[in-house]
């Protein structure tokens, strides 16, 4: 079997252990997220689904940012969309499923391809200062609670008698909410796949590696560079989507910040940039870790701890900052360019291509 | 009238915070090309700075004199912090311009968190002189002695920085990698030097507009988060100005001040519309991109 294959079949062996999961009642104690020590509890269930949900977001981001080489800082404007787009259309206007799921795709397709034809008028660090800009507009506006549809910073809980009975919000049904958010990441890792297998996909390397010999070529780098923008949006809402699902509130400062937009960066960046599966990992690091660190400091013994070591330690915020620094700084590719220089070392042929993409 | 007169005013004063956070955001770019995420961390520790001198020195000191102290330590605290952040992180990384807006983003998450952790999220209270809170009566119109602080200091700011810019031989250095980094390393000046420079100066000014947004909007409170609030705005000044120019960053943050102001003060009133301020901003800047997609002054970019 070809490298390729292996690692096909590599996948699915994964995807088909994680469905697994919520069958497994063994007990396991010290590393799961969840008070409960048991490998199936619905805590660490709701957690590894999180950690689903936004190993597809940090795909479709990388889309943009690894592959095009384009760094937004707005994908929570299309999570958030997708967040209160559905909620919305589900709990004000008693919609079913469907028409809730259409109008979510509707608005931000777009949403996406209006802000995206904007945003795409400057390049590089411009690019990433006006995305910013655009997300932060987003905030303020479902915060601001308008004609009390988002319900503000109070947030805008998810009405799931529309909802069919295996997917409402009763703590019994984390087990198929669980399912749903692996589905939707193996959804989005195959079109992220095909569409980066595809010409189009070249073409937005090409764009990222040089954009000049693109336009000489006779394409035009805009089209694809929204195309890219428009996917990893398209899959931002449908991460937001999950997401309410699961969580069953929409917040503005969990679902439309800017510290998520930096979280979903640090994901990327952790696993390692324009690589097949490092987002992924980077995405499940950065959500588990996070849980482990509160459910770490909520522990009676931590709070024995001296000043000095207790403060950093019981903010999750500052570890993983603290990581991810010195992860630009000595593990450039993330896990994804770590795992590729170990190879190329042990078979001993010329080091792999750096993994990083983006710096020149 | 007099409502027009005392609206513009405290957009103005607006507007001179908005210059103190984003020109040195836009020297830093221009210089070298670093999107400095930290900028916003400046602020913060520029206004904790000044929050702890304050507080332990208000039995000992008069008013005045203690609020002048906690002006210095804003500014050092800023400057002290974007030296070593130049020196330690961004320098390992030179050439690698992803990295380096990676790092100072993983920096500003880390010490907010830190912040965050040390002195909790809620904002803290800082001591300052009543006179602050005064307003100076002027015929018919009532101007805030803090907003007339805060005008000051950001014409000071412009006009030094001006001087500097211009009259100076490391100002000289500076506009000249603003326009062209090589040329400068290819005549034997250490531009390394300079890129430390611009950093001290841009987080000095940035720990001052901190300590001012403080006093001048927020009512004297400091908070872990107040810097990143802030940050934005500066990025958006900074790209309707065009990145690397100071004298676009004083205009744009003139009139991003203004149509906040006015937008809040006339629109805001209306139910449903207490962000209509900070959207018009967004608004102002979609317009200007459209327009002029390397902003009012970028015409080096």
């Amino acid at each position: 079997m070809s490298a390729r294959r292996w690692s096909v079949a590599l996948g699915a062996a994964l995807v088909a252990l994680l469905a697994l999961v919520p069958l497994a009642g063994w007990h396991i104690p010290w590393i799961l997220p969840s008070t409960v020590n048991v490998l199936n509890a619905t805590g660490t269930l709701e957690v590894l689904a999180l950690c689903f949900i936004f190993g597809g977001v940090a795909l479709g981001y990388d889309v943009l940012f690894g592959y095009t080489g384009l760094l937004s800082l707005g994908p929570v404007t299309f999570f958030g969309a997708g967040v209160y787009v559905f909620d919305i259309a589900l709990t004000h206007w008693g919609w079913s499923l469907a028409a809730a799921l259409a109008a979510t795709l509707v608005v931000v397709l777009v949403l996406s391809l209006v802000l995206g034809a904007i945003a795409l008028r400057v390049g590089g660090i411009a690019f990433a200062m006006v995305t910013l800009a655009f997300a932060q507009a987003f905030y303020y506006l479902v915060e601001d609670n308008p004609h009390n549809l988002t319900g503000g910073d109070t947030g805008l809980a998810l009405a799931s008698s529309r909802l069919p009975g295996f997917l409402s919000g009763a703590v019994s049904n984390t087990r198929s909410l669980y399912w749903l958010a692996l589905v939707y990441l193996v959804l989005v890792g195959v079109v992220v796949r095909v569409v980066l297998s595809s010409a189009t996909g070249r073409v937005l390397v090409a764009v990222r590696e040089n954009e000049q010999r693109v336009e000489v070529l006779g394409l035009r780098p805009f089209g694809f560079k929204l195309v890219a923008f428009t996917l990893s949006s398209l899959v931002a809402a449908g991460g937001g989507v999950v997401y309410i699902l699961l969580i069953g509130t929409a917040v503005p400062s969990a679902v439309a910040s800017t510290t998520l937009t930096l979280s979903i960066l640090v994901m990327v960046v952790l696993g390692g940039p324009g690589s097949a599966w490092g987002p992924v990992a980077g995405a499940f690091v950065y959500v588990y870790l996070q849980q482990l660190l509160l459910k770490v400091a909520a522990e009676p013994s931590f709070a024995s701890l001296p000043a000095v070591a207790r403060v950093p330690l019981s903010q999750p915020q500052f570890l993983l900052g603290a990581l991810f620094v010195l992860f630009v700084l000595f593990v450039p590719g993330g896990f994804a360019g770590a795992v590729a220089r170990a190879r190329a070392r042990r078979t001993s042929r010329r080091p792999a291509a750096p993994v990083a993409r983006g710096d020149s | 009238m007099t409502v027009l007169a005392d609206l513009t005013f405290s957009a103005v004063a607006l507007s001179a915070v908005y210059f103190l956070a984003a020109s040195g955001l836009s020297l830093i770019y221009g210089l070298m090309d670093v999107l400095n995420f930290a900028h916003g961390l400046f602020m913060t520790l520029g206004a904790y700075a000044a929050w702890d001198l304050t507080t332990h020195l208000t039995t000992q000191l008069s008013a005045p004199l203690n609020f002048a102290v906690g002006v210095v330590a804003a500014i050092l605290a800023g400057g002290l912090v974007a030296g070593l952040t130049e020196l330690w992180l961004i320098r390992p990384l030179y050439g690698r311009p992803i990295s380096q807006i990676l790092i100072t983003i993983g920096l500003d998450l880390a010490a907010v968190g830190l912040l965050l952790g040390g002195f909790g999220s809620n904002s803290l209270s800082m001591p300052v002189p009543l006179w602050l809170f005064e307003a100076t009566h002027w015929g018919s119109l009532n101007l805030p002695n803090a907003d007339f602080v805060a005008l000051i200091a950001g014409v000071v700011v412009l006009v030094g920085l001006e001087w500097f810019l211009r009259r100076t031989r490391y100002g000289i250095i500076i506009r000249a990698g603003v326009e062209n980094r090589d040329m400068v390393r290819a005549l034997g000046i250490d531009v390394g030097r300079a890129f430390t420079l611009v950093f001290v100066l841009g987080g000095a000014m940035a720990g001052l507009a901190g300590l001012l947004n403080s006093v001048v909007f927020s009512g004297d409170l400091v908070s872990p988060l107040q810097g990143d609030g802030l940050l934005i705005f500066a990025f958006i000044v900074v790209v309707i100005g065009g990145l690397g120019s100071i004298r676009g960053s004083a205009v744009a943050a003139l009139l991003v001040g203004v149509v906040q102001d006015f937008s809040n003060y006339y629109l805001g009133t209306h139910p449903g519309m207490a962000e209509i301020g900070n959207l018009s901003v967004v608004l102002l800047l979609a317009v200007v991109l459209e327009w002029r997609p390397r902003g009012l002054f970028g015409g080096t970019l």
